[in-house]
């Protein structure tokens, strides 16, 4: 199999006395979607950060990327690596502009920090026409976030995520707050992410939603790996089974 | 053809009203200066229609809107800073002392800006380090500087009569042609320098995204702390700057320098559309406040009330002003 495009090896993250996540194992490769499962408190979003640069594992933990180990990831190097997040809605400024928005600590500026306004304006408009869908005269690239519908603004921040060619997409409970066609669209932007031959990790509570566009699921409990299996290993009502089970016993049985 | 024809004024209508939209804060600002100066010159045509009254506001509001400019980022940032007052002193202390012992004005005007601009910094540091509010940080760094100028002048002033004369004296609060006061170029200036900043620069792009939203402005990867240190720095330094100008102006450092511009200055910057709630605010808003606080002073005495209704009539328009801002924000949006 081809090198993963991200690989964790034993990695845990304490907070204080509590231990968020333990030895945590997976890889995740070129052109796979991957499913993260688990209640809350399960550790996700911890894994998310580390991923994402945010939070440093403890030590012992390694993190490659395509193959190479990366000491010390922080959230600008691990956006160098192609590592682009989607955050449930939280991650926009609501009073600026879509376009601060859009190039938020990424700004195209020259060697001394100057902005190219025009040019991340320009960028905007043609990013909300042809990827957004946005025709109406009203909504513009100075419109500021606050104005406009969940929907509009989960647009908003998967582009941000696909104008940086991302490598590895990850998505964090993108479909909170959305309304049904709205939660379709997020869907079926998902499932198109392995024809661009990029990864994905796909985080919902929804099993519904995850279940159908991913091509394995890991299943988190109280910060470990409960267990991990492909979908074509399971079926939905199977995979519905195992996780009573696990939120029960914290066990995924292997033969259910 | 009529299609075409039909289309045009729409787009231009609506890029208009997106002008509007993205401008009401600016826009407002400059209606209330224009209605300010239009009831002065209404009631006090002699005085509003001398040149002597513009050349008074020229030299005595830049003392506080040097500081202003830059404090509108830390604002922005949804922090406020109330030390500048003292920092003020401390710069003057540093530039008072240095031109004593040295004797040379570059040297004494380059320290006490370093002296305003590590004053700021330690502010943002204790800030990002501790995660204090800034309000709680600066009201004790406040009392802190004012100490130490207390402390090391024991309450004596220092006379800057040898700076008289000077080309460095000229150049800080000589008179332009004879007439525009020097200081007035600096606060163009400065606010050129914090205009371009805060909107062509990446470290003003941070500055809105922080105020608005820190939390994702640091999932994004924007170095949070460090954009904060150096926004309290840069009031540092102005505040030096600002001080070292009040001061050579009247050519005397008084260790009090600072005390009676804090409300000055906050309220040029609140006036001036900043919220304080962070991520919204404009330079060009603070820039035109800060001359409508200048002018409500001298307006009021030239209108024939007495100035115990300064004060009184600040409240008003500040008040009025802010309330009027909230409103029409929300309403915009």
């Amino acid at each position: 199999m081809a090198e993963p495009t991200l690989r964790l090896v034993n990695v845990s993250k304490s907070f204080g006395e509590v231990k968020s996540i333990q030895n945590v194992n997976l890889e995740i490769y070129p052109g796979e979607v991957v499913g993260l499962l688990g209640d809350n408190g399960a550790g996700k979003s911890t894994l998310v950060k580390i991923i994402t640069g945010y939070h440093d594992p403890d030590p012992g933990g390694e993190i490659y990327f395509h193959g190479k180990k990366v000491e010390h990831l922080t959230v600008p190097k691990a956006r160098q690596l192609g590592v682009e997040t989607v955050y449930q809605e939280k991650a926009l400024a609501d009073k600026q502009s879509v376009w601060r928005n859009i190039f938020m600590g990424r700004e195209i500026a020259n060697r001394a920090g100057f902005l190219d306004v025009g040019k991340m304006r320009r960028e905007t408009q043609r990013l909300m026409t042809e990827h957004m869908g946005f025709t109406s005269k009203a909504v513009n690239p100075e419109t500021s976030v606050r104005t406009m519908s969940g929907g509009e603004r989960q647009g908003i921040a998967i582009t941000r995520a696909l104008f940086f060619e991302a490598e590895l997409i990850i998505l964090d409970e993108p479909t909170m707050a959305l309304s049904l066609s709205e939660t379709k669209k997020v869907l079926d932007f998902i499932a198109s992410i392995p024809a661009a031959n990029k990864s994905c990790i796909f985080i919902d509570h929804n099993i519904f939603h995850v279940y159908p566009v991913v091509d394995r699921i890991i299943v988190l409990d109280r910060g470990m790996v409960a267990g991990e299996f492909r979908k074509a290993d399971v079926t939905l009502e199977g995979l519905i089974d195992r996780l009573y089970t696990v939120a029960k016993t914290g066990k995924m049985q292997q033969q259910g | 053809m009529a299609m075409q024809a039909a289309k045009a004024p729409t787009a231009q209508r609506s890029g208009f009203s997106i002008f509007v939209r993205t401008h009401a804060l600016q826009i407002g600002i400059t209606v209330v200066a224009i209605l300010l100066w239009g009831v002065f010159a209404f009631f006090a045509p002699t005085t509003f229609f001398n040149k002597n009254i513009y050349q008074a506001f020229m030299s005595t509001t830049p003392f506080f809107a040097i500081v202003a400019l830059p404090l509108t980022m830390v604002v922005i940032l949804g922090d406020i800073d109330l030390s500048f007052p003292s920092i003020m002193s401390w710069g003057v202390l540093v530039f008072s002392w240095t031109l004593v012992a040295t004797g040379n004005l570059w040297i004494a005007f380059i320290l006490c800006l370093v002296a305003g601009f590590l004053a700021g910094m330690l502010n943002g540091a204790i800030i990002v380090r501790f995660g204090v509010p800034s309000l709680v940080v600066t009201i004790g760094t406040s009392f802190f500087w004012r100490g130490v100028v207390q402390v090391l002048t024991d309450g004596h002033g220092t006379s800057l009569l040898p700076t008289r004369g000077t080309f460095f004296y000229e150049l800080m609060v000589g008179r332009l042609f004879g007439f525009i006061p020097m200081q007035m170029v600096w606060t163009v200036v400065i606010a050129v320098l914090s205009w371009v900043f805060l909107n062509r620069h990446r470290f003003g792009a941070h500055v809105y995204l922080i105020g608005d939203n820190q939390e994702s402005a640091r999932l994004m990867g924007i170095n949070v702390g460090s954009r904060k240190r150096m926004a309290f720095a840069i009031v540092g330094m102005a505040a030096a700057f600002a001080g070292l100008i009040a001061s050579l102006e009247v050519t005397y450092y008084w260790p009090t320098l600072g005390e009676g511009y804090l409300l000055n200055t906050l309220s040029s910057v609140f006036l001036g559309g900043t919220s304080v709630f962070g991520g919204v605010g404009t330079i060009y808003g603070t820039f035109v406040a800060s001359f409508i606080v200048g002018a409500i002073n001298a307006g009021i005495v030239a209108v024939g009330l007495s100035g115990f209704w300064t004060q009184l009539i600040y409240g008003l328009i500040v008040v009025g002003a802010v309330v009027i801002q909230t409103v029409v924000s929300k309403r915009v949006q």
